[in-house]
């Protein structure tokens, strides 16, 4: 199959699929499959295509997710308005971790980052507003735009779903740009890109903020969908857990993330009466990602129809098709 | 009796101890991290559950098999270096052809597999283990009561680091181990066995963070998140320290230990009240800095050296960029 085709077959399953996930499964579960999908192809547009490995992804999802929650329950804000607060909050922390953490490459990369989402956290266990360990709990939904009420499912469910598809166009947007060519180039050869000329620092660091800023909006939505920000969500496990949707789904392919998320968030949903048992399964799942299958479910699906079609390999994008 | 900028000096001595008992941790698990990147270019994210283990152990030992404080001092880090021995032969050689980020998430997955283990097992409210009795109770010096366990853990902490560095350093063992860490194709090539030598250092490495475990065992409580907590403050301390050199690691631990108890104490936060209050603007100025300082904040002091540090010198204080 030719990867342009490919693409729209996936493009398709995404529209069927998400117009028609809440008559097949519980809607508020559709809604966390959404916003974890988001935020992992946020991630991915920085682990995948910039080659930045970032541990504290959780600080942007959870920062977002308290100040959402804060300025539509206290202050009164109405829900798209939060949300913008919520993401506009998570770009501005992205600037000011991302501008120390692009200082260092490889594995400081990802300490550097892991450590000042540490921070990031123990700020939120102490911060008044953020409720400590109880969270931030009902966050009222609003009326959309002062029209639509939010507090139906299917009004809400739409909603998310609009919001997940305008990150995830503007993450493949991002992808197919010349911007996402020079980050792929300077995934593949920084020296080489600095030599063509490239201020590396400047995109590194413009990803990150995008990377951030997207995430933000995924936590920001969250906030809203389960009326609650917790200590979870700011956690260096949440930070992990996108780590591995990615890792899973297939890292520097369009709809890997998608996948991992709703196969991660499945897990974790139908899984939660096994307890401890899901935190074993996760790290068992990490462990054979990296011995087996380090292309992830699509990358090793997009692998099988080269194989079979090696013609499909000329022309179309040079990078794997989602 | 008088203090010093409105601390008492029992208090700042109090503090400066705790600081010098987190810094022998920090000390011990940061050269653990940096002799085994040195030979295998991995972040082994699994320290700190292996430092759990150590802990773990001890408990288990002394609980079901009556096995002393000081057979477990021995035996623990034996069983669990060869239990890292055995990881690093079945998994972790298979990755050192690849991008050393793989390695991180390897170790990560297990890191979550131990820990999920230790959790379904034993909870996470946590065991407490005794002190030994000779160890029992402390000395009053009159000025303050020094707790004799806790000068043990410094002393034994100090005895084997420097013990370690002397044998790197000064050594003929520890020339080969240099040498393997600079070129380990032509170190192979003059009849050196490198793959045992890599499995003994990663044992090596995981056998000093079981003592470590042991040591704490008595002080913290024996839980199964007393490593994972531990162990980002310790990536902190490897990115200021950098990870080139033995006594560097050294020293940034029990330094950053030091400063984490001065803060503790609120001297650094009182200082700056004392000189900048009574000056109009420059006490607003520095106040987000003393917000910073103050005891309150203590647990993010690491974070916050860490990323003045990436501002001045990025490479690290004792570091090289590799």
């Amino acid at each position: 199959m030719p990867p342009l085709k490919m693409n729209a077959v996936a493009w398709g399953l995404l529209a069927v699929f998400g117009i028609a996930a809440p008559f097949l499964v519980y809607p508020v579960f559709a809604m966390k499959i959404l916003c974890f999908a988001l935020f992992a192809c946020a991630f991915n547009l920085l682990l995948g295509y910039s080659g930045l490995l970032s541990f504290g992804h959780a600080a942007f999802l959870g920062t977002a997710g308290y100040v959402t929650g804060h300025t539509v329950k206290a202050l009164g804000f109405p829900p798209e308005v939060g949300i913008l607060a919520g993401t506009a909050t998570a770009a501005a922390l992205g600037y000011v971790v991302g501008s120390l953490a692009i200082r260092r490459s490889g594995i400081y990369f990802a300490m550097i980052t892991l450590a000042l989402a540490q921070m990031v956290y123990f700020m939120c266990l102490q911060m008044p507003f953020t409720g400590g360990e109880d969270g931030l709990q009902g966050v009222p939904r609003g009326k959309l735009f002062g029209v639509i009420d939010l507090m139906q499912p299917l009004s809400m469910y739409y909603f998310v779903f609009a919001i997940f598809l305008t990150g995830f166009l503007i993450i493949y947007r991002t992808i197919h740009s010349p911007f996402g060519q020079v980050l792929k180039a300077i995934r593949e050869n920084e020296p080489r890109a600095i030599s063509l000329g490239y201020d590396v620092e400047k995109y590194k660091l413009t990803a990150f903020v995008l990377s951030a800023a997207l995430s933000g909006l995924a936590g920001a939505t969250k906030t809203l969908v389960f009326q609650l920000a917790s200590l979870t969500d700011v956690h260096w496990h949440t930070s992990g857990e996108v780590v591995l949707m990615t890792l899973l789904g297939g890292m520097g392919t369009v709809f890997g993330p998608v996948v991992g998320a709703i196969v991660v968030v499945g897990i974790q949903n139908y899984g939660a009466n096994i307890g401890e048992w899901v935190i074993v399964i996760t790290g068992t799942i990490f462990v054979l990602c990296v011995l087996a299958f380090r292309r992830g479910i699509v990358g090793e699906i997009a692998a099988l129809f080269k194989e079979v079609s090696p013609a499909a390999t000329e022309g179309g994008e040079p990078d794997q098709p989602g | 009796m008088t203090g010093i900028f409105g601390i008492s000096i029992q208090g700042l001595l109090g503090q400066l101890l705790v600081g010098l008992l987190n810094g022998s941790f920090y000390a011990i698990l940061s050269l653990g991290l940096a002799i085994i990147f040195g030979l295998l270019n991995i972040i082994n994210f699994a320290h700190g559950a292996q430092y759990m283990m150590g802990a773990f152990l001890a408990w288990i030992g002394m609980r079901y098999f009556g096995v002393t404080y000081w057979w477990a001092l021995l035996l623990s880090p034996l069983l669990v270096g060869a239990f890292g021995m055995l990881l690093e032969r079945s998994m972790l050689k298979r990755l050192y052809k690849l991008d050393h980020l793989y390695g991180l998430l390897l170790t990560f997955g297990l890191a979550l597999i131990i820990e999920g283990l230790f959790r379904y097992r034993f909870g996470i409210s946590g065991e407490s283990y005794p002190v030994t009795e000779l160890l029992e109770g402390g000395k009053n010096l009159g000025f303050m009561f020094l707790p004799k366990y806790r000068v043990w853990v410094v002393v034994a902490s100090l005895v084997i680091c420097f013990v370690t560095w002397y044998v790197i350093e000064r050594t003929k063992l520890g020339s080969y181990l240099r040498a393997g860490t600079e070129n380990p194709q032509l170190l192979q090539a003059f009849g050196v066995n490198v793959p045992l030598m890599i499995t003994l250092t990663y044992g090596y490495g995981v056998a000093l963070a079981a003592f470590a475990g042991v040591l704490a065992a008595p002080i913290f409580n024996v839980n199964p998140v007393m490593g994972s907590n531990l162990i980002i403050a310790v990536f902190a301390v490897v990115v200021v320290g950098g990870m080139g050199s033995i006594m560097g690691s050294i020293v940034t631990g029990l330094g950053l230990g030091l400063i984490e108890g001065i803060v503790k104490s609120g001297m650094i936060a009182n200082l700056l009240s004392s000189t900048f209050d009574s000056v109009p603007v420059a006490g607003s100025i520095v106040y987000p800095i003393k917000l910073l300082f103050s005891p309150e904040a203590s647990a993010v002091t690491i974070f916050v050296i860490m990323a003045i540090v990436l501002l001045v010198r990025p490479a690290g204080l004792f570091g090289r960029e590799r």
